[in-house]
């Protein structure tokens, strides 16, 4: 148990300084289970790539006047339309990078990064 | 900038050569006259002073685009209520249109009972058919299935498919199903084979309409406003003299000659969106109530037979 308390404390810890030395585009950390909140607004997902640990559960929030969807091409994430205020929430339970994009303005691109 | 376009152009109508390029916008009801492949264009207002009737065809058919049925956002919260008023400008056409073409986004969340409504304004409109393309928003959620039941029967594939009428060759097409991350509109494999294999059997000489919701030119990719594989699509039709291609999508007039092929896109008749690159996203633009409906319109559509003549006319709601 313990164990798995300090790889969770050092997962963080490398987590945070990965996103730091990234810089550039936005990112957000989060410790294993702490909830994370993405906003769609202005056709755009904000913070756009992020970096959680696994068994974080991600949700977003469409906050646009149009409807938007989470979706990515192996179907592991795949909102229904979400309409202005609707949310989509999703735990990742799997280390992995997860690529997704709005199905319905596909220029809208962001990833979540599960370490 | 509504006179974007002068008429002054080269009028030669056989070597395009040195006039293929123009683009602009135009806030305001612009009318254009194709001849032998020159574009003329001139304000809405002038119309009169030129006659009108000297544009009405043989053809006249109406462009409707961007209905957006089920949208109740600030701006415009009656979607119904300005689709009401696009009807009764068409109803009020000198010349009925023959059928009208819809571009797309009929509704804005593909509820059935967003088409119900649609399709029940649309019982008052004097004309004799409505063709249909899709816009992404009517085929959320169930890959178009719901479109394809409502207005697609007979058609090909994702709903694509091409009709002649009066010697002009009609083809609609559907752009918003299967989007890749971080691309813009799609045509498709199966597609493009569709448009190669259509006009095959076309005369040069036929005038061709093809018609889709999303632009099939590069209006602004950093908006998505564009077709990947738009240019291949039209590559099929190079060999045409005429080619009009009529999108809607963009929620305002847009248009661009280039060789023999004359691009236009429609106003909405729900509201009206930003000019590319003004505006951080290219979402529903408020506009105070009273300038509204100078935003929105329809636009009519005459074809000429003999002469090669296109002539497109936008008018506003206001």
């Amino acid at each position: 148990m313990k164990k798995t308390m300090l790889k969770v404390v050092v997962y963080a810890v490398m987590v945070a300084a990965l996103g730091w030395m990234a810089g550039g585009r936005t990112h957000l950390f989060a410790a294993a289970g702490g909830p994370v909140e993405i906003k769609i607004d202005n056709y755009s997902f904000t913070p756009g790539d992020i970096t959680v640990a696994a068994g974080t559960t991600v949700t977003w929030v469409n906050r646009d006047d149009v409807p938007h969807t989470v979706r990515n091409n192996d179907g592991t994430l795949k909102s229904k339309a979400l309409d202005t205020d609707d949310k989509f929430s999703m735990t990742f339970d799997k280390p992995g990078t997860y690529e997704y994009f709005c199905s319905i303005h596909p220029k809208m691109t962001a990833k979540v990064v599960v370490k | 900038m509504s006179d974007f376009i002068k008429d002054n152009l080269n009028s030669d109508g056989v070597d395009r050569r040195g006039f293929l390029k123009c683009m602009a916008w135009a806030g305001t009801g612009t009318f254009c006259l194709i001849q032998g492949g020159v574009l003329k264009s001139f304000a809405l207002s002038d119309i009169a002073n030129r006659g009108l009737a000297a544009a009405k065809g043989e053809l006249s058919f109406v462009q409707l685009s961007d209905s957006h049925i089920g949208f109740d956002k600030a701006a415009n919260p009656d979607v119904t209520a300005t689709l009401d008023a696009a009807i009764a400008k068409v109803n009020a056409l000198e010349t009925p249109p023959e059928f009208v073409l819809h571009t797309g986004d009929l509704s804005h969340l593909s509820k059935p009972s967003e088409f119900d409504t649609l399709d029940q304004r649309l019982k008052s409109m004097r004309t004799d058919k409505i063709f249909y393309v899709p816009g992404e928003h009517d085929v959320l959620n169930d890959d178009g299935a719901q479109y394809r039941e409502r207005y697609g029967k007979g058609t090909k594939g994702d709903g694509w498919y091409s009709f002649d009428q009066k010697g002009v060759h009609f083809i609609g097409l559907v752009n918003v199903m299967n989007l890749k991350a971080g691309g813009l509109g799609n045509l498709g494999k199966d597609q493009l084979e569709f448009v190669e294999d259509d006009v095959k059997h076309l005369k040069s000489s036929t005038p061709i309409v093809v018609f889709a919701h999303i632009p099939l030119w590069s209006v602004y990719p950093e908006w998505g406003w564009g077709t990947d594989d738009g240019a291949q699509a039209l590559g099929y039709l190079k060999r045409f003299g005429s080619v009009s291609v009529l999108n809607g999508h963009i929620h305002q007039i847009m248009q661009k000659v280039e060789g023999n092929v004359t691009f236009h896109t429609a106003m909405s008749t729900a509201f009206p969106q930003p000019q590319p690159g003004t505006a951080p996203s290219p979402g529903p633009m408020k506009v105070p109530a009273d300038k509204l409906r100078a935003l929105l319109g329809v636009t009519d559509v005459n074809f000429v037979r003999g002469k090669n003549t296109l002539a497109v006319v936008d008018s506003t709601l206001a």
